[in-house]
């Protein structure tokens, strides 16, 4: 079995996309942590529930940054294949 | 496309922007592609309704019809929400962020009926990015002049001017980036259930679309049009 250079480097970038989506850890452990104290501020002053929510979600939506950062990178690694030739 | 997922595959899995058909720009090859056909899919869509309700609020009545009263709701929500965020300054502003909250909206999800989302592809969201950028940086010359800019740009002492040139930089291409990045994420997921699965994907994946196109969606165009307002009033009003 012989492996050309090009099929080297797909398998790398394979494992590459596989490692850089590990940055889904961070996003997933902050939004779990702002949904967390949302919850606790919503049961502390129901009344403010929608504005609660809203600031809530603007924030995991930018926590969320890092990670799909990360979803970036693997999805060129496969489909864009920028190391190849 | 990938070999090893299409021989997994039942279907055929299909998650790029294809070209239609190629012209000659000044000796470069530029393509139509299935996104300049999504959007304009969309824009007529929305043209065509926006004909109509202006045509009915023209000549509107002391009661409303159905139509009037979902055009008025809309336009109402839409007012709130910017002002909410911009206060006094919301005046000049509705206008803008309500346009591209409609057309950020219906592009997350037209791919419920069956598009490619036009915001799955990158030109699309950098375009937004960048008219984002314009009008901060445009605001701020305005409501500062060249003296507080330029004061910005050193803040706390001048040699941290080319940090502070990166993080302007920076504004366009992560917003653009968190909107084409969530809608590509759910593009590809809906392609691989259905290409992988097969006829097991009957009836349930419309729990799926339900998240990843109309509440994934909503959630990224609230959060565009409210970053945007974000830093357009910071240029605004910072001192």
């Amino acid at each position: 079995m012989n492996i050309s250079g090009n099929d080297l480097i797909l398998a790398c970038s394979a494992i590459g996309a596989g490692l850089a989506v590990i940055a889904g850890i961070g996003p997933g452990v902050g939004q779990g942590i702002a949904a967390g104290y949302a919850a606790n501020a919503v049961g502390r002053n129901p009344g403010a529930k929608s504005d609660i929510t809203s600031t809530m979600l603007l924030g995991q939506a930018v926590a969320e940054t890092t990670g799909l950062y990360g979803l970036l990178v693997a999805i060129l690694l496969l489909f864009v294949k920028p190391l190849t030739w | 496309m990938n070999n090893a997922i299409l021989m997994s595959a039942g279907a055929d899995i299909d998650i790029m922007v294809h070209g239609l058909f190629s012209y000659e720009v000044f000796g470069q090859t530029c393509w139509i592609t299935t996104t300049h056909v999504c959007v304009l899919i969309v824009m007529i869509l929305l043209i065509g309704f926006f004909i109509a309700a202006n045509r009915k609020i023209k000549h509107a009545k002391e009661t409303p019809d159905a139509f009037q009263n979902v055009v008025e709701l809309i336009v109402e929500m839409l007012d709130k929400m910017v002002k909410g965020v911009m206060g006094v300054n919301s005046v000049k502003f509705a206008n803008y962020i309500s346009t591209i909250f409609i057309f950020i909206l219906m592009s997350n999800i037209s791919g419920i009926f069956g598009l490619r989302p036009p915001t799955a592809d990158y030109g699309v969201t950098f375009a937004l990015g960048v008219m984002t950028f314009c009008l901060i940086q445009f605001n701020k010359f305005k409501h500062q002049h060249v003296s507080g800019v330029l004061k910005g740009l050193c803040d706390p002492w001048p040699i941290w001017a080319p940090i502070n040139i990166i993080s302007e930089i920076a504004v366009p291409i992560s917003l653009s980036l968190r909107l084409f990045a969530n809608i590509l994420s759910g593009t590809i997921i809906m392609a691989l259930v259905y290409g992988l699965l097969g006829w097991i994907a009957t009836f349930w994946p419309s729990a799926l679309h339900v998240y990843f196109d109309l509440f994934s969606g909503a959630i990224q165009t609230y959060v565009f049009c409210m970053l945007t307002m974000t830093y357009i009033n910071q240029a605004i009003d910072s001192e």
